[in-house]
Order: C-alpha cells, then sequence, then structure tokens
C-alpha cells in the first residue's frame, strides 16, 4: 500500500476535475450574466477524488490487483469451440417467448402496445444494424437514413403511386437496399474509419432533402401514411372505397386498438424472421466471410474473396431491414416527419449494439428493450438517458470489446467422423 | 501454351522517393520450384506483393499463364483510362469493369495463391472455418437455400468440411481441426497458412518465407511438403527463403534480387558460384559481423 | 446588386468560414495522422469552448474588466487552456485504453464521448441558445463598381487569429523538438518508441494541440456570430473533418487548405445556388472527395503495406 502516492494521484485527479467540471457546472450561463453553483462542482470533485484514491490503493495491492486483471482477460474476450446442435436453454425457450409475446398485446392498453411496437422496431433496426457493424465490421453512423427511405417509401408511394403497406413492405426494403449500394459500392474500397464520416453525411444529406424538398416529401410538416390492412380489410371505423373495415368484417365492435393489435403481431413476425435470418446467417458461407473480413480484410482478399462486394452485401441487407422497419414505423403513426430521422437516431441504433455487444443476437433484444422501456418506466431517467448511454458505450468498449457474451464457434467433422477424435483424446486425458 | 506460367516484364515499383524494384524481369517456368532470394530489404516480398495484386506496379507487365489463358495482372486489378478508350469500346467496357469489380481477389481466382511473410490467419475462427472461408468461391451461397438449409446446401457445407480435413490430414493437422487458429504453434500456424492457400485451388503457389521461426525438424518437414505441393498437388511454386540449405535442396531455379535489381538467375549450382551473388550476401554477413 | 460584388463578399464569407474550419480539421487530422483515429467528439470540444468563451466574458465583465483587447486575450487564453486539459482528459480515459484493442473500439469510444459531452453540457447549461454580447463593431467596406463589399473587423479578428495559430503551429511542428517528435511519431509510433520518445505523452500533446485549436475557434466564432447551442459542434464538426480530407488526412498544411477550399465553395454555393442545401452541399463534396481523391488535395496515398 502507498498512502502517499495514492493521495497524490488523488489529488491530481481532483484538480484536473476542478478544470474541466468547475466552469460548465459551476457557472450556468443566465443571458449574459451567470449564476454560480459551487456545492454540485464540489460533489462531483470529492467523488472523483476519493474514487480515484481508493482504486489506486486496491491496484497497490496484489488482491486489488488480481481483481482488476480479471477485466483485462475479458477485454481479450472468450470464444468457445462447442458441438453443434447443443441448444442452451434459452433457445429452448424461444418458442415460448413468441407465444407469450403474441398473447400479451391482448392484456394492456392501447398505449403500452405502441411503446412495444417502438421496442421491437428498434429490435428490427438493432438486428439489421448488428449484421453490418458485429459482423462485418463495417461502422454505419448513417443507418437512420434507410429506415427513413423505408417510412417515407410507405408514405410518398401511397400518395404518388397508390401502393398499400403490403406492397410498401418489400418496395422499401429494396430501395433501402438499392441506396446502400448506391452509396457503398464506392465507399466500401476505401480504409473502414471513412465509411463512418461518409454514412454519417449520407444520413444528414437524406435528412436535410426530406426537410428541404417541400415539393415532394412536404418538408417538416410530413407526410402521411397508410396503416396496414388485412387482405383488404382496413382497421378504420369507416374504410375507403373498396375496402371493408375489419370490424363489419367480423361482425365486432369497432376498436382502435386493433389496428395497434395487428400491427403490432405483424412487427413481431418480422422480428422472428429477422432473428432466424441472423442465426442462419453466421452458419452460412456469406456470414462467413463477412466475420472473416472483419478479423482479416488481407487474408481474405489473397484467398479470392471480393471484399467489396461482399462487405456490399452486409451494407444492403442492413439497409433493407432498415427500410421493412422504418414501413412499420410509419404505419404505426400513419405519418413521418424528416425529425424522427436525425442523426441522434443512428446513435441510438449503435448505441443498442453496442450494449447488447457487437455481433450478440440475445444482447441485441435484451438491449433494445431497456433502451426503449427503461426511460418509459423510469420518467426521470429520460432527461439522463443520452448521457448514460454514452457513458456506457465508453466503458463497453473499455472493459469489453467485444460483447458481454462469450462467442460460441461451431465443432465440425468431417463425413468419416475425424474432428471428434479430438474430443474423446482429451476426454481421455482427463479421465 | 506458354512454358511459363508467369512473366514479368521490367516490374518497377515506387513508393514516394524509394525505388523498391527496378526494371526486375523473370519468368517461372510451369512445373517447377522457383526460389526468390536475396538479403532483407532487397525487395523480395514486394515482387510478391506486385504479382498477386496486393500492390499496382509502378511500370511493367504481369502475366499469367494459368486456367488455358493468359491473365494480365495489370489489367485485372483496374487500370486508368486511356485516351483511345474512347474508340474502342470494347476496351472501355473491360476497363470499366475491372475497375468496378477488379482487385486483388482476381489474382487468387486466376490461379495464384499465396502466404505471407508474417502470418495472416482469421485468429478468431477455428481452423477448419479457416479452410472453409478459403472454399468461398465454390461452395454454395445461394442465401435462399442457406437460410432453409437444403440439402444440397448442406451438402456442399459437407464437402467444403470434407476437403479442409483431406488437406489437413496431408499437413498433419487434422488434431487440430476444431481449435482456433490463433491459439496454434508457429510451425501449425505455417502449415494451415499454406494449407488454406491450396483450398483456393491454384496452379502456382507463392510462399512467403516458409521456414521463418521453424526449427530444424520442422524445416525438414517442411521441405518434403513444399516438394509434395509439385508431386501430388501438380503445383507450381515460388518460394522466399533465407534459409540456403532449404533452398538449394528444394529449388529448380533461383532468381537473385539485391537492392530491388536481378542480379543472377540459374540453377543452384550455377548460383552458388556466382561471384556477384556472393559478394551481395557477403557485403550483407560483413554488416551483420560488425552489428 | 453587382454580382462581382456578390461573388466577393461571399468569397470573404468563405474565408472567414474557411479559417475556423481550418483550425478544427487540425484537431482531427493530427490525430488521425498518429493514431489513426478519427476523433469523433472534436466537434464537440469546439461546442465546449463556445460555452467557456460565454462563461469567460461574463466573469470579466463579473470582475470589471472591460478593456477590448485585454478581455480577448485572457478569453481565448482561458478558453484554449480549459479546452486543452479536455483534449487530454478524454485521450487519458476514453482513448489511451484502447490503444491495442478491436479497431472499431476507440471510434465508438469516440461517439459515446461525443453524447457525453453534448449531454453534460445539456444538462448542466440548459437546452436553449445562448448568446455573448457583440463586442467588435463595425466593418471596412470596399467599393466594386457601383456596388460595394464589406469586411466586418470580427471577420478580420479571425482571419488573422486563424493565420496566427496555424503560423504558429506549423513553426513548431516544422522547427521545434517537440514537432521532431510528433512528426516521428506520425511516421513510425513502434521504432519512435524504441528510439526512446515517450509516444503517449506525444499522443496527449497532439490531443491538446487539437482541442486548443478548436478552442480557438470557438472564440472566435462565438465573438462573431454571437449565438450557440449545446449541438452547435456537430455540423461543423463533419464540415471540419471534410475539410480535413479534402486537405488530405494527417496533413497539416493539408487541413487549412482544405477548410478554406471548403469553407469558400459553401459560401459561393448558397450565395449562389441555395442556401437550404449548402450542408447537402458540403457533405456532397465529402463523399465526392473520398470516392475520386481519397488522398486529398495535400496528402500522399500510401501503399498499405502487406
Ligand atoms: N507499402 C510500402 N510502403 C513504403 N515502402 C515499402 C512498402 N513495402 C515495401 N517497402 C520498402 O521496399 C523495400 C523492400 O522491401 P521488401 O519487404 O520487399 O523486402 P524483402 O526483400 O522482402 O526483405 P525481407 O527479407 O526483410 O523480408 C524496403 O525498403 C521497404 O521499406
Ligand atoms: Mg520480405
Amino acid at each position: 500500500m502507498n498512502i502517499k502516492h495514492s493521495f497524490l494521484d488523488a489529488f491530481v485527479a481532483a484538480i484536473l476535475a476542478t478544470i474541466v467540471f468547475g466552469p460548465i457546472m459551476g457557472i450556468v450561463l443566465d443571458g449574459y450574466s451567470f449564476n454560480l453553483d459551487v456545492p454540485r462542482v464540489a460533489i462531483i470533485v470529492g467523488i472523483i477524488f476519493v474514487g480515484r484514491f481508493v482504486f489506486q490503493l486496491t491496484i497497490s495491492t496484489q488482491g486489488g490487483r488480481d481483481f482488476f486483471q480479471q477485466f483485462e482477460k475479458g477485454r481479450a474476450g472468450s470464444i468457445e469451440v462447442t458441438d453443434p446442435g447443443i441448444k442452451t436453454v434459452l433457445a429452448k425457450a424461444i418458442p415460448f417467448i413468441m407465444l407469450a409475446a403474441a398473447i400479451l398485446p391482448f392484456f394492456i392498453g392501447k398505449y403500452w402496445i405502441t411503446i412495444l411496437i417502438l421496442a421491437y422496431i428498434y429490435i428490427l433496426l438493432g438486428l439489421g444494424l448488428n449484421i453490418v457493424v458485429g459482423l462485418a465490421g463495417l461502422l454505419d453512423l448513417g443507418f437512420v437514413a434507410f429506415y427513413a427511405i423505408g417510412a417515407y417509401g410507405l408514405a410518398l408511394g401511397s400518395e404518388y403511386l397508390g401502393i398499400g403497406f403490403w406492397i410498401a413492405l418489400p418496395m422499401s426494403a429494396i430501395l433501402a437496399a438499392s441506396f446502400g449500394a448506391i452509396l457503398g459500392f464506392p465507399v466500401l474500397r476505401m480504409h473502414g474509419d471513412y465509411l463512418a464520416i461518409v454514412t454519417l453525411g449520407f444520413g444528414e444529406i437524406i435528412r436535410l432533402v426530406l426537410n428541404n424538398w417541400s415539393a415532394f416529401t412536404h418538408g417538416p410538416n410530413g407526410a402521411s401514411a397508410p396503416p396496414a390492412t388485412l387482405f383488404n380489410l382496413e382497421f378504420k371505423r369507416t374504410a375507403a372505397e373498396g375496402y371493408t373495415p375489419f370490424h363489419e368484417f367480423f361482425n365486432i365492435d369497432y376498436n382502435s386498438t386493433h389496428r395497434y393489435i395487428f400491427i403490432y403481431l405483424l412487427v413481431l413476425i418480422a422480428v422472428a424472421f429477422a432473428l432466424r435470418l441472423k442465426h442462419r446467417l453466421v452458419k452460412m458461407p456469406i456470414g462467413r466471410a463477412w466475420e472473416a473480413l472483419r478479423e482479416n480484410e488481407i487474408a481474405c482478399r489473397s484467398l479470392g474473396m471480393n471484399h467489396v462486394t461482399i462487405k456490399l452485401s452486409a451494407f444492403m441487407m442492413g439497409a433493407a431491414i432498415a427500410g421493412v422497419a422504418g414501413v412499420f414505423f410509419a404505419a404505426k403513426d400513419g405519418f413521418v416527419n424528416p425529425a424522427s430521422f436525425s442523426f441522434i437516431e443512428s446513435a441510438l441504433i449503435l448505441a443498442i449494439v453496442v450494449l447488447g455487444g457487437l455481433g450478440s443476437t440475445v444482447g441485441v433484444v435484451i438491449a433494445a428493450l431497456l433502451v426503449i422501456l427503461i426511460p418509459e418506466v423510469m420518467r426521470e431517467f429520460s432527461e439522463y438517458r443520452y448521457l448514460v448511454f454514452g457513458l456506457l458505450m465508453v466503458i463497453m468498449m473499455i472493459i469489453r470489446p467485444r460483447g458481454l457474451i462469450t462467442i460460441k464457434r461451431d465443432r465440425k467433422f468431417s463425413t468419416k467422423g475425424e474432428g471428434a477424435v479430438v474430443e474423446t483424446k482429451q476426454g481421455e486425458g482427463a479421465a | 501454351m506458354s512454358k511459363n506460367i508467369l512473366t514479368i516484364d521490367k516490374l518497377s515499383m515506387r513508393f514516394g522517393g524509394i525505388l523498391a524494384l527496378d526494371n526486375v524481369s523473370f519468368e517461372v517456368e510451369k512445373g517447377s520450384i522457383t526460389a526468390l532470394i536475396g538479403p532483407n530489404g532487397a525487395g523480395k516480398t514486394t515482387v510478391f506483393n506486385c504479382i498477386t495484386g496486393f500492390y499496382k506496379a509502378t511500370s511493367g507487365a504481369l502475366t499469367l499463364h494459368t486456367r488455358q489463358e493468359p491473365t494480365s495482372i495489370n489489367k485485372v486489378l483496374g487500370q486508368p483510362f486511356q485516351l483511345d478508350d474512347i474508340f474502342k469500346p470494347r476496351q472501355l467496357a473491360s476497363r470499366i469493369f475491372y475497375k468496378m469489380f477488379g482487385g486483388t481477389h482476381r489474382v487468387n481466382m486466376a490461379g495464384l495463391a499465396r502466404t505471407f511473410q508474417n502470418i495472416q490467419l482469421f485468429n478468431d475462427l477455428t481452423v477448419i472455418e479457416n479452410l472453409q472461408i478459403a472454399q468461398h468461391n465454390t461452395v454454395n451461397k445461394s442465401l435462399f437455400a442457406g437460410v432453409f438449409n437444403t440439402k444440397a446446401f448442406k451438402e456442399s457445407e459437407q464437402a467444403s468440411i470434407d476437403r479442409a480435413y483431406e488437406l489437413l490430414e496431408v499437413f498433419n493437422l487434422t488434431a487440430d481441426a476444431n481449435r482456433l487458429a490463433g491459439e496454434m504453434s508457429y510451425g501449425q500456424q505455417r502449415r494451415l497458412e499454406i494449407a488454406r492457400a491450396i483450398c483456393t485451388n491454384p496452379e502456382m503457389i507463392a510462399l512467403d518465407e516458409p521456414a521463418a521461426g521453424l526449427n530444424p525438424n520442422e524445416t525438414e518437414a517442411l521441405a518434403k511438403m513444399i516438394q509434395m505441393l509439385r508431386t501430388e498437388f501438380k503445383m507450381t511454386v515460388m518460394l522466399i527463403e533465407h534459409d540456403m540449405g532449404m533452398v538449394m535442396k528444394v529449388s529448380d531455379f533461383i532468381i537473385v534480387l539485391d537492392h530491388g535489381e536481378v542480379i543472377a538467375k540459374g540453377t543452384p549450382d550455377e548460383i552458388l558460384n556466382n561471384p556477384k551473388v556472393i559478394a551481395a550476401y557477403l557485403g550483407v554477413d560483413d554488416d551483420e559481423v560488425a552489428a | 446588386m453587382d454580382s462581382l460584388a456578390i461573388i466577393l463578399q461571399q468569397l470573404v464569407n468563405g474565408l472567414t468560414l474557411g479559417s475556423v474550419y481550418g483550425l478544427i480539421a487540425i484537431g482531427y487530422t493530427m490525430v488521425y495522422g498518429i493514431i489513426g483515429m478519427i476523433n469523433f467528439a472534436h466537434g464537440d470540444l469546439y461546442m465546449v469552448s463556445a460555452y467557456l468563451t460565454a462563461i469567460f466574458l461574463a466573469l470579466l465583465s463579473f470582475f470589471g474588466i472591460d478593456s477590448l483587447p485585454v478581455v480577448l486575450f485572457l478569453t481565448l487564453l482561458g478558453t484554449m487552456a480549459i479546452t486543452g486539459v479536455y483534449g487530454w482528459v478524454i485521450e487519458r480515459v476514453a482513448y489511451r485504453p484502447l490503444r491495442n484493442s478491436t479497431r472499431l473500439a476507440p471510434l465508438i469510444s469516440a461517439i459515446g464521448i461525443s453524447f457525453v459531452l453534448q449531454e453534460y453540457v445539456r444538462i448542466n447549461q440548459g437546452s436553449n441558445d445562448q448568446g455573448i454580447p457583440a463586442l467588435l463593431f463595425g466593418a471596412v467596406r470596399v467599393p466594386v463598381g457601383n456596388d460595394f463589399f464589406q469586411i466586418t473587423y470580427s471577420q478580420i479578428l479571425i482571419i488573422v487569429v486563424s493565420l496566427l495559430g496555424m503560423g504558429l503551429l506549423t513553426y513548431v511542428i516544422q522547427k521545434t523538438e517537440l514537432g521532431r517528435q510528433c512528426r516521428a511519431t506520425q511516421m513510425d509510433r513502434k521504432m519512435s518508441g524504441i528510439l526512446g520518445i515517450h509516444t503517449d505523452r506525444i499522443i496527449s500533446t497532439v490531443f491538446v494541440i487539437g482541442a486548443a485549436m478548436g478552442a480557438v475557434a470557438g472564440v472566435l466564432v462565438t465573438l462573431n456570430y454571437g449565438s450557440f447551442n449545446f449541438s452547435s459542434g456537430f455540423i461543423i464538426g463533419i464540415k471540419a473533418f471534410t475539410a480535413a480530407v479534402l486537405g488530405g488526412i494527417g496533413s497539416l498544411p493539408g487541413a487549412m487548405l482544405g477548410g478554406i477550399v471548403l469553407g469558400m465553395a459553401e459560401s459561393l454555393f448558397s450565395g449562389l445556388v441555395n442556401t437550404d442545401y449548402k450542408d447537402v452541399f458540403a457533405f456532397g463534396l465529402l463523399v465526392t472527395v473520398m470516392i475520386f481523391k481519397p488522398s486529398g488535395l495535400l496528402g500522399k496515398p500510401a501503399v498499405e503495406k502487406v
């Protein structure tokens, strides 16, 4: 233990904290003058001083060093090779979870249904971005642009082309993927980090165009989007020409909640599809190629793989999923405007992917639910949520850059059964 | 059909102010084992990087004669537009095509595979997966088949696994099939890298210092494997190597590079007695002794 | 109005804007040059420095110091110093632990820091626009034909201080021991370490320099435009990054040149074509440069070593 050294170190940290937190926290601008708020500066400086002091004392002991060494190991990330086909408890539970999710909307009010729809849309977005960032290792900061293209695809498609929800769904996916291709093709051959900035710029371009091209998009006022229909049945009190309202067809009372339950179920199905897709992709050559590119691009090129088109496929796949999510978003609200597609949205989706643990499916689902639901449950939290997300992103990168969950890789056997041999040998050795 | 599998004509490579290769010309005969030797920094790896498409040569023509047709390496990497393209629509179309879809991977697809001086594996993937990735261009990539896990898809996947095991057998790595590539010993990693290159079904393979960091026994075994590449896999082998014993033993031809220039070519015996080569190497030895 | 006068006016505005882009671009370009990372939070440091400017002005007037040169000098110095500390702390806390991590980790961490800075300022200072009183009045009018264009004193201040700052920095990088160590570390960090340069210290220094240069921009812009809020750093940050890429990322003169070219192009575009789409134009330029000339105006095309 080295108290003097720890104290000095903590003292320096406290001085730095005073410089950093003092002006912005302590001197609050009020017109051209200011109000002092010294106590909160004192509190935070105090916390930092004590925290740093305790930390330094701890790591000056052997036990403390060991404790922090654990994190060092975690940082390296753990990968396990396991037999294929072993189902985890979670995998077994998935059908039940899905079933429970499917009957849930019949027991909760409209308010919670809409919030859950939003949460599921974010799961979709998270899964889409996870393919791009988590699997292929491409940082896409303009993901929201594809989401916007999907949403406006429905709104403007119905306005100008008269298409409905069901046509818009595949069309928006294709449209978003095409935009992804046009943007990605030239950009993906460049150094990785540039992609982040170019996509960021692209996201802003799309938003600005939606905002400024009023003649086409109605600018900041937004555009209305048609709701989803069930085989030409509309979820309205009185249907448009040529359509029948859902409640008349089934001879039940009109209830505006039906519309939301319907969209809820549709989004749930989409989430199930996306989960299945992700599950399969990692076992397919294309998913393997994405991971390979993330690991070592030079090796990939030397093996005859076109890194541009392989990255592009991930980029387009992610864009298509975002496009679909956008259609659901527009159909849910019946209305879209550019304000919903600002950079903060892209960053939120990225936060979901990062907090869930890059590449982890379960993590993304949980993170999306938490990110959307916690601010609803704890109102006070919503004021601080972006601050907390930002801090968590930094902390995640420092302690577990590869995500929280152990990565599992499948063991593979030849037709003759080779590969299994090692296992028995090890088993014998242990016995 | 040419008896040479690779012709290099007046290859030069410049990095800013450094002229790393200066008018290098040589041929590699089909079915041969050809060694490229020279002191450190002579430009050997740079030659490999040019012929395998990692660097675009500053000037010079590189041609592969594989898969029954000549392939211009310069062309498949994508070349700048020329004025006369306007009058030759086909030439223009081909240039646009290779600008869009050309690149390093085309060289491998044409039948030239390589390994690296500093090993380039997918460290966090298993050995089998490393070998499966190398078969990317031959497996069933249909999205539909993969997502619905059809019979054809399963067969294609199993076939790629079986092929991987065949090669692991050859390179004596079967026991490590399901380990992570990054966990293996250095010698094993070197062998895996060669096996992985072979998975792409090349006609020629370029090995950059395959014996570096191996002990004498491993080097001995490696020499046998290199000879086997020719006898069993019918491949042309080109290698960079500092281990002279091994070079003299396995190679049919030797090309000596010094300061970016070819200073000698010939059979091992001719090279051994070439005064220029001796000078180049002794010069380096002197420095090393002094250091 | 005389169209020549309009063009000249836009060029003056562009030069002003461009000097600011150039100052901020220095932070991007130096950090990218030395550790190959886009410091996503750099634009937000600029925003913090705008708040610090207002805070310093308010404090100085509270203490009754009202000689304009003294006020400007103290504000500039104080803001640079504090923003520099921000740069140092951020590097130390959020980037240094990630030196040997995955490729995406520092970038994601930087995005996290960008969030944190914006929210930290918003929560403490409120989300409304803030402002400072106008301090510099007047302009020089230059007649053109029977029309004129003008350069305000604050524009002159921006251009002069930017040029001085850039000149000083160029001197430091080219002529001093510290600059030599910076350049060596940029060329080959490992080798520089072996040769006894404290590369970590050099990297920290680069962050401090970048932040301080961003702070100069923050002070100047705040003096000129007067108003700002917690998200002011976002757009200008991307633009400055565009300037860095345009000039050739990693190149110091490139950052200045890129800034001025971008500022002029943007001003001309908004003066002659359309103001609504000026940001679209700037981002479009970024994408175009990256596609057709990724090494920028003054950058050297590097061959990735295999
Ligand atoms: N991408 C690059 N950028 C700049 N210079 C390079 C690059 N690649 C190689 N060089 C330079 O080219 C010269 C030749 O290098 P090369 O790696 O080809 O040597 P080598 O013969 O393989 O040496 P060794 O036996 O040490 O592997 C060296 O001076 C090297 O610094
Ligand atoms: Mg070499």
